[in-house]
């Protein structure tokens, strides 16, 4: 029995005129991965961005069993939410370095050098990289670089919009293997995929999001089982 | 025209370069101001006459009318602030903020009235002026910017241009229409061959290095530091490691007032400066700014020490056409620089 780090419950969430999303609910379990799935334009960066407080809603969004409302964004950084965003918003001409150091920023405490040295070990790449400029890096690179700085933050909640966006099948392999590490840690997750069977794959729980509304939802090895799923999502 | 005597070149290079430096400062001001939070600091110049014109004051024995601009900032600011604490539900925290800012009001108000009359030594009236003008910046960005975070870069232009407007008018309140000269903080002149160089503009020239290398590692090796300059980078990003836009344009504004402050202070006992000398002050900053595109902290600080070169060089053979020189040159320095820079659009979020 695992209680909700993250219940969201009827969200409604518009730009402008447009509702992107139209009531959406769902939870996010202590210690779990929670993936959503859903084709271009189902509202999947939406969910992301208004649970995180980019993007004003309206509904429930409870958060180790408080509401978030009229908390703002740098609040919830502090409070152990850390997103990932789709566009991955790194500081491009600032290093490697003091993009991971910033990271740790809402910490109090200057005890980060210990999850500094973390986070270079994970991803060795940014270690040999860390003079470099961030725009300059891959996008390969780019991506760990920006799990990095939401990891500097010891959070919680990991929100990951697409981490896998543009990279090669191999590298997005190592991304889900680390979130699967991640989780081991001791870090909830909610994964926003594209690539619906690998990450239902490392997922305790999925949800399937079509126009601004959840669709299907279950245990992960269900979703992947599901027939209606399988035809759109997972190509056959 | 006055023929041109070479010997007479390095004086006028010496006073260049000591004006240049106080430019340079007010362009890293401006530069910063405008990177994190996207305001062209029209008001940046009325800090240095603020700066001078109350270390001024002091030196005559009375009250700067400086500390009644900060109590009626620190009120509005105060009650701005738990207006909107109170509307997120957080009356209790609101009552607390304007406790300590009354506290603090009327400690400022206590420090100032038993320091004015005293006379103190020149160092202790530095002292009282960098802390009465520095909060101004915090307090204007309070009252004035923080409100219109979202707003056009045009839309905070036009409030800059107001401030402006009124900080002139309160200055030619609080300190009349005449000019004042502030003491030299060391007497003589330093010989070095041919060239005679004053205690005072060596002092200015090393205390503006001094303080361009404390704004240097402040930004490289701090993390308020780098949060500025995250800021000014990727304002999503920022806000995405937890630091808020309105403290880091408040820290900004700080950094501005206090730099535009010290200005004052360093240029005080070589031009005379008036209520309404900002705007020129401030102006020659901002060509070195502009030469800078308002982006690069080392091509500003060059640009404006060449500013400060050209005024001084101009003033003596050209006078009359001193601020024609100097400002016509913004001209080529602009065209190049459209011709050089990428268009980066205005915000990318
Ligand atoms: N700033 C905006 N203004 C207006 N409409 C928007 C805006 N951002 C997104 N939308 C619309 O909202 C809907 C959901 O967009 P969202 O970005 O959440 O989709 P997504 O599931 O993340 O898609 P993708 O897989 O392509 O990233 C889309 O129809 C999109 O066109
Ligand atoms: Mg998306």
């Amino acid at each position: 029995m695992t209680s909700n780090l993250l219940e969201v419950r009827d969200l409604h969430t518009r730009y402008g005129r447009v509702e992107a999303l139209s009531g959406v609910s769902l939870e996010v379990p202590a210690g779990h991965i929670v993936s959503v799935i859903g084709a271009n334009g189902a509202g999947k960066t939406t969910l992301m961005n208004s649970v995180m407080g980019i993007l004003p809603s309206t509904g429930e969004l409870i958060y180790e069993g408080q509401p978030l409302r009229g908390i703002p964004l740098e609040t919830r950084v502090a409070r152990g939410i850390s997103l990932v965003p789709e566009r991955r918003d790194l500081f491009a001409s600032m290093s490697v370095a003091d993009n991971l150091t910033l990271g740790a920023y809402s910490r109090r405490q200057q005890k980060w050098r210990g999850d500094l040295d973390h986070v270079y070990e994970r991803f060795s790449r940014l270690l040999e990289r860390r003079k470099q400029l961030a725009g300059t890096l891959s996008g390969g690179e780019q991506q760990m670089l920006a799990i990095g700085r939401a990891l500097m933050g010891k959070p919680r909640l990991l929100l990951l919009d697409e981490p896998s966006l543009g990279l090669a099948p191999l590298i997005v392999r190592d991304i889900l293997r680390i979130v699967k590490q991640l989780q081991a840690e001791g870090v909830t997750v909610l994964l926003v995929e594209q690539n619906a069977r690998a990450s239902l794959a490392i997922s305790d729980s999925g949800y399937v999001l079509e126009t601004g509304e959840v669709k299907l939802s279950g245990p992960a090895r269900e979703l992947a089982q599901n027939p209606e799923l399988t035809a759109s999502y997972l190509g056959g | 025209m006055q023929i041109f005597d070479p010997t007479i070149f390095p004086i006028l290079a010496a006073d260049g370069l000591t004006n240049g430096a106080v430019y340079a400062l007010l362009a890293l001001a401006l530069v910063l101001v405008f990177a994190v939070t996207r305001v062209i600091f029209i008001p940046q110049g009325e800090f240095v006459v603020f700066g001078t014109l109350t270390l001024a004051t002091l030196q005559l024995g009375r009250t700067p009318g400086t500390l009644w601009l900060v109590l009626a900032l620190l009120g509005i600011a105060a009650l701005m602030e738990a207006f909107s604490l109170a509307r997120n539900g957080q009356a209790r925290r609101g009552l607390v903020t304007v406790g300590v800012a009354a506290l603090l009001g009327v400690g400022t108000w206590a420090v100032t009235d038993w320091l004015a009359p005293l006379k103190a030594p020149l160092w202790v009236q530095v002292i009282l002026t960098l802390g009465l003008v520095a909060p101004l910046g915090p307090l204007l960005y309070r009252v004035v910017y923080q409100p219109l975070q979202n707003a056009t870069v045009l839309v905070l232009l036009i409030a800059s241009v107001a401030l402006h407007l009124v900080l002139t008018g309160l200055a030619l309140v609080f300190f009349g229409p005449e000019g004042s000269r502030t003491p030299a903080f060391f007497e003589g002149n330093l010989t070095l061959g041919q060239v005679t160089l004053s205690w005072q503009s060596l002092l200015v020239i090393v205390a503006s290095a001094a303080l361009m290398l404390g704004l240097y590692l402040f930004f490289e090796r701090t993390m308020p530091g780098k949060a500025l300059r995250a800021t000014a980078v990727n304002r999503l990003g920022a806000r995405l490691v937890g630091i808020s836009p309105s403290s880091a344009g408040m820290l900004t504004f700080t950094l501005a007032a206090l730099i535009g402050a010290l200005g004052g202070v360093l240029i005080g006992p070589s031009v005379a400066v008036t209520y309404d000398s900002g705007f020129l002050i401030g102006l020659k900053g901002f060509v070195g700014a502009i030469i800078g595109g308002l982006v690069s902290y080392p091509l500003a600080a060059a640009g404006a020490i060449l500013v400060g070169l050209i005024e001084s060089f101009a003033s003596f053979s050209l006078s009359a056409w001193k601020e024609v020189i100097v400002f016509t040159l913004i001209l080529p320095v602009l065209l190049w620089r459209s011709l050089t820079t990428r268009h980066i659009p205005e915000d990318e979020e």
